[in-house]
């Protein structure tokens, strides 16, 4: 049962912070975030000078520090940010604060089970701490934090040794590798990046460079056979090893499992995505010189875009994919940076090849409902936040919106929105959006 | 030996006292790795990966008429000596390779590439005295893709490629130093604006602001300006936190595509995820050519997804709009330096124009300017091969330094960071008394700060 079964489903409408009066009372209020489950808003706040601290519902905590940053709320309605005060960062979690202390830390995240990650630094070491635990393995420097699934593991991409600025040769003997709970593979190369889990957490695969030329895949440190003049993000196929990668040949950009090419050529491939079965796969590909689309299963839609298009969601029944996609008509010198030329810098969502009627000044991810029925997603137009489902705009704007959720049923949405300056958490059925 | 070709000699002894034999360990190792056998391999599979129509369809065309020669500031500073004409450029690299079918030997892959990587800087210049037009900066880019496929690159530019490979930004910034960079200038401005505020990861920003490496490592102070201008302007705006924030790309000057592209599909891919509308960047010039031009177009994009503006255009717009007020004009005599890239490249001379004399008092043009002004020497990654080469790049712009000095002006303002850079050093090997100065620093000395913002 997801997490959103508990929540209340019931009550239409909660008007949980007045965020003018809240105005009042502080000199500056910043990243404004909501609970998931909408019932809490937080906000870093600075009531004197220089001081900073969290507000959740209006309440204010009594410690106040010289940064906050990076409010996130975890999955258990615990609040999370990154606080800094006498010259030491600490993660604090609602009015908790780790015991730890770190000269920096970033990329902070959730495990599927609560705890919290980040990249940290300590002294010229860098790492992966989480809750509090930091892998007993410093580097010269870590990038990057990616979670296991099952979030038991934490990996980084570390450079295990120091070298000098200009120190090309160096350089190019490899010293960056991948680093699991701190323990690095054993091979080192001259470039990683892209880190991926299995979905059994147990195997980990990356994009390396095994000198200023030759591309692949390294998996547990161990190289696919073939190089190529360049790769993209690899993924695992849901429940085996076999490892996807976008891969650049003569011919030009294709697919390639565990080595070995798996579609046809385009100008370019990224993104690439499996069906929540793992039957399918889809990814952005360029079919043509700046023609943007998605391709399933090695087939691209008809449909392409002159922009750009982003990467492609499925179904919960893997039958369906949609993906944001932008199109514009007008010359790159038209450009203006205060204001928008009608008709350009148009983005919309394309539903298996075919894009919605009504386009947008921006447009969030694509969301299907549980039955994959329906896609909605959050729109912005004129500067105002609408709700779009299956192309129909909802009469409503907000001031502020964020990512809608449907109910487990799909028959209703929890819709996070400020409205005359205050923050609502409303329940809306689905035909009345 | 033809007369031309007595007179290439002779101009090369000359040149060497000018400034000597230059030691690059990224040349001279990087030779003593290739055969005569790999170079032909790397060159003739370099050369079909190419396509090869564009560069036969230049190398086919040109006449030979040497018009281009009075174009190029390597040529007019050195005496006007025939060896640094942009054909004799190109006769001395790449009509070999390709009359040769790649059989060249590595003495000549050296001198290739210290002619591709720092006697030329791509500024595309000759490109409008040629009567066909044609792209000699493609030629000698070509020529640079060539070299770094045989390992021959200068080491500085090279280990900024690596910078580049590493962190998506070209001085080695880790990610925590570029966040702690951002929110420590959100505190120095402090005392400038009051409570100012610098936006990280807001999603739903009109505008993402992108800078370049130098920023967060040597010139935070410049984002600092940059926080002003948005916070008084009333602009919507962010940061990303993670990889992309750098605009800049001096693989695409390295040679090294798959890491110019990998750059840029970084960036891209911030605005993308942040859901910014727009990218406004910095005064860089190179940065601008690589999303619009080079770097983009290796991805498969014809024009960057996302709308780049360049800050030249972006002031223009915030004075012309009244965004920004002027207080005080700046008062010392300003010259104003076109970059190539962003005048030549994308034609925003006038806007530059509209920015000076709205903030400042005493502008006196350089001759020549917009379109046919000299470029800084900088450029095209020239700055980038480091101090061995710093002297030679100085004497080669002699004529930028007379174009300067005949202006009078005291600040010469340069709206590019390479160009900032490089011409300091010119008004510093010639003793010109000027210094420069970016758009942003005198803007944030002659705007009007609205009362709101007031400190104390």
């Amino acid at each position: 049962m997801s997490e959103s079964a508990n929540w209340d489903w019931k009550t239409k409408e909660k008007l949980l912070v007045d965020l003018n009066e809240l105005q009042k009372k502080f000199i500056d209020i910043r990243e404004l975030t909501p609970s998931d489950d909408g019932e809490k808003i937080a906000a870093v706040v600075q009531p004197e000078d220089k001081r900073f601290t969290t507000c959740v519902n209006g309440e204010v905590w009594d410690e106040t520090f010289e940064k906050v940053w990076s409010l996130k709320f975890k999955p258990d309605n615990k609040l999370v940010s990154l606080v800094f005060r006498d010259f030491e960062w600490t993660v604090a979690v609602d009015h908790e604060m780790w015991e730890e202390k770190f000269d920096f830390i970033w990329n902070m995240q959730f495990t599927p089970d609560g705890r919290v990650a980040a990249n940290v630094k300590k002294g010229d070491d860098y790492g992966v701490s989480v809750d509090g635990k930091t892998w007993e393995n410093g580097f010269v420097e870590a990038r990057d934090l990616i979670i296991s699934p099952n979030g038991t593991k934490t990996a980084s991409a570390v450079s295990t040794k120091r070298i000098k600025e200009g120190d090309i040769f160096g350089f190019q003997e490899g010293v960056w590798t991948v680093a699991v709970d701190g323990v690095t593979w054993d091979k080192t190369f001259v470039n990683v990046w892209g880190v991926t889990f299995s979905h059994d957490n147990q195997h980990l695969a990356a994009e390396v460079r095994l000198n200023l030329y030759d591309y692949t895949i390294a998996v547990d440190g161990k190289t696919w056979e073939e190089t190529f003049g360049c790769v993209w993000e690899p993924v695992f196929k849901p429940g085996s090893y076999d490892v996807v990668a976008p891969i650049k040949t003569p011919q030009g950009w294709t697919l390639a499992m565990n080595g070995k090419p798996i579609w046809g050529n385009f100008i370019q491939i990224w993104n690439q995505k499996y069906s929540p079965d793992g039957k399918r796969i889809a990814a952005i590909v360029a079919p043509e010189y700046g023609k943007w689309t998605i391709a399933v299963d090695g087939s691209p839609w008809a449909r392409s875009f002159s922009d750009a298009v982003l990467p492609p969601i499925f179904s919960p029944d893997s039958k369906r994919v949609a993906a944001a996609a932008k199109e514009s008509k007008y010359p790159f010198h038209m450009q203006s940076a205060l204001h928008n030329i009608p008709g350009n810098d148009r983005y919309t969502i394309a539903v298996d090849g075919t894009p919605w009627a009504e386009d947008f000044d921006m447009v969030w991810d694509p969301i299907f409902s549980p039955g994959s029925d329906k896609v909605l997603t959050k729109v912005e137009k004129n500067g105002r936040y609408f709700i779009a489902i299956d192309g129909r705009v909802g009469r409503r704007g907000f001031e502020a919106l964020w990512n809608p959720v449907f109910s487990p049923d799909g028959e209703k949405l929890l819709i996070r929105c400020v409205e005359g300056g205050k923050y609502y958490r409303r329940v809306v059925p689905i035909g009345e959006i | 030996m033809a007369v031309a070709e007595k007179k290439m000699a002779v101009a090369e002894k000359k040149t060497e006292k000018a400034w000597g034999k230059i030691v690059d360990a990224g040349l001279d190792e990087g030779i003593k790795k290739l055969t005569p056998e790999k170079i032909e391999k790397v060159i003739n599979k370099a050369l079909a990966a190419m396509g090869g129509a564009r560069l036969k369809t230049y190398v086919d065309t040109c006449i030979h008429c040497g018009l281009c020669s009075e174009a190029c500031h390597h040529y007019l500073s050195n005496d006007r000596d025939p060896s640094f004409a942009p054909v004799a450029k190109v006769k001395q690299t790449m009509w070999p390779i390709l009359k040769n079918k790649g059989r060249v030997t590595p003495e000549f892959i050296r001198r290739a590439a210290e002619i591709a990587y720092t006697e030329c800087n791509l500024c595309k210049r000759c490109s409008m005295y040629c009567p066909f037009g044609i792209d000699m900066a493609y030629i000698l880019l070509s020529v640079r893709r060539i070299c770094h496929l045989l390992g021959v690159t200068p080491l500085y530019l090279q280990d900024t490629a690596h910078s580049h490979a590493v962190t998506m930004n070209q001085m080695w910034v880790k990610q925590d130093d570029w966040i702690d960079t951002v929110q420590w200038q959100e505190e120095e401005i402090r005392a400038e604006i009051k409570n100012p505020r610098i936006p990280i990861d807001k999603e739903g920003a009109d505008i993402m602001y992108s800078v370049i490496g130098p920023e967060p490592k040597f010139q935070a102070q410049l984002m600092g300006q940059a926080a002003i201008i948005m916070n008084v302007a009333g602009i919507n705006w962010t940061y990303p936190s993670f990889d992309g924030w750098d605009n800049s790309d001096m693989a695409m000057y390295s040679g090294d595509h798959e890491i110019m592209g990998r750059v840029k599909r970084a960036h891209f891919e911030a605005a993308f995820r942040l859901k910014a509308k727009k990218i406004v960047m910095g005064e860089c010039g190179h940065a601008f050519r690589s999303i619009y031009d080079v770097g983009n177009r290796w991805l498969g994009l014809k024009m960057p997804p996302v709308p780049v503006i360049h800050a030249i255009q972006f002031y223009y717009e915030l004075l012309r709009e009244g965004r920004i007020k002027i207080a005080k004009k700046f008062k010392e005599p300003v010259t104003l330096h076109d970059p190539c890239n962003v005048i030549r490249g994308r034609g925003l001379g006038e806007m530059a124009r509209y920015v000076t004399n709205a903030i400042c008092e005493d502008f006196t043009e350089m001759q020549p300017n917009r379109e046919y002004n000299f470029c800084c020497c900088a450029g095209g990654g020239v700055i980038n091969c480091g101090p061995p080469w710093a002297k030679k790049r100085a004497i080669s712009n002699r004529v930028k330094a007379e174009q300067m000095k005949e202006t009078g002006a005291h600040i010469v303002i340069t709206p590019c960071h390479n160009c900032h850079s490089g011409i300091e050093d010119i008004i510093k090997y010639y003793k010109l008394g000027m210094h420069t100065k970016f758009f942003s620093e005198i803007l944030v000395e002659v705007m009007e700060i609205p009362e709101e913002f007031k400190v104390g």
